[in-house]
């Protein structure tokens, strides 16, 4: 694990689009601007879409790291809101 | 008085088995239709259909069981109406399209205007035999690119932007021909293997893909009595003025090199794939 400051996770594995977004965003609701939330979601269709639909909503993607285990750990600060 | 069904048909009036009713083939392009033009589908069919609307295996309308009697009107409330007949025969038929760029978050290209561009230039132009075009936005190819005479499939010529990226991998990780690698803090591209599909760009949290939108031709498909997947023989091309002049220099080989009643395909496989792909090439470079 690199050095973040993990604020919270959430994990998407068990679900699938367009659910995985969806608790992603919810997890990402609760934090505080400028937290950081790990997101732990499977290879492939996820891989391709949660990332860019967080980057969308205004949100900092800072890594993605292979858990090597068909799973990754996405790393994004919540958007400062500016008020 | 005898009936010209080769003129009927030519205009979209197919004869059916039974005696002196013809299924009325619409013209539709790209796969788009108005409501308002469904509206006049929908009265004309219940007036002289019998209520009867079929879809086509190429995204069109056909209304059957026309009364060789109520053609005339029927064609008069029809252009009333926004909508016109199609074409059947030997002659560049409904252009098909995905919904494109423009709405489907996949697409490429922007399929649309495409295909009504060259619906626009050649549809129901005399040929040796049918010719189809067929445009899909992207390498999922929804619209089966290869099935048709020329198939023409979006795709992004892709640039890494060193500024952008933050080396999250995402790319790396989306990118199903292996064509990227990161070492050294940089994403290595190998164009050899890049397959232009465009996922780095789409996928991109960083914005740190830029990809230029572009035409991956495939010539001779045909899947009716002969069933052959249409060839790529020219790199993947850009703009609208290239394109038309690959479209011609197709067009024109197909009329110039096949027998009546003799498809694409066949005509490319007798006259030579080099011979065609040089005609082709020519027409680029000129």
């Amino acid at each position: 694990m690199p050095d973040y400051g993990i604020d919270a996770a959430v994990d998407i594995t068990s679900v699938v689009c367009p659910v995985t977004f969806v608790k992603t965003k919810v997890a990402i609701e609760e934090l505080d601007d400028g937290q950081i939330l790990l997101v732990r979601m499977n290879d492939g269709e996820p891989i391709q879409n949660v990332p860019r639909s967080l980057k969308d909503e205004g949100h900092e993607i800072l890594k993605l790291i292979d858990n090597k285990d068909g799973t990754y750990n996405l790393i994004v600060r919540k958007r400062e809101s500016g008020g | 008085m005898a009936v010209d069904y080769s003129a009927l048909k030519k205009g979209g009036f197919m004869r059916q088995k039974q005696k002196d009713v013809f299924s009325m083939r619409l013209k539709v392009v790209g796969g788009n239709i108005t409501a308002g033009q469904l509206e006049t589908i929908s009265n004309i069919s219940r007036k002289y259909g019998g209520g009867h609307v079929h879809l086509t295996s190429r995204q069109g309308v056909e209304i059957p069981f026309i009364k060789l009697a109520d053609i005339d009107a029927v064609k008069a409330e029809l252009e009333a109406g926004g909508a016109a007949v199609g074409v059947c025969g030997p002659r560049v038929r409904t252009v098909t399209a995905c919904q494109g760029a423009e709405i489907c978050p996949s697409g490429c290209i922007d399929t649309y205007p495409l295909a009504a561009a060259i619906s626009e230039r050649y549809f129901g132009k005399e040929l040796p035999h049918k010719f189809k075009f067929g445009i899909t936005g992207c390498r999922n190819n929804c619209l089966k690119a290869e099935e048709n005479d020329l198939g023409v499939k979006g795709g992004l010529t892709v640039e890494w932007k060193k500024d952008n990226c933050i080396l999250c991998g995402v790319c790396v990780k989306v990118c199903r021909e292996s064509a990227l690698s990161i070492a050294d803090e940089l994403i290595n591209l190998d164009e050899s293997t890049c397959n232009f599909c465009g996922r780095c760009v789409k996928s991109c949290p960083t914005d740190a893909w830029r990809g230029e939108p572009g035409y991956i031709l495939s010539c001779g498909g045909t899947f009716g009595n002969q069933i052959a997947y249409g060839l790529e023989v020219l790199p993947i091309i850009r703009g609208g003025d290239s394109f038309f002049r690959a479209a011609d220099a197709a067009i024109d080989f197909f009329a110039k090199y096949a027998k009546p009643g003799e498809r694409f395909r066949p005509a490319i496989d007798r006259a030579g794939w080099d011979v065609f792909r040089n005609a082709m090439e020519e027409a680029l470079d000129a």
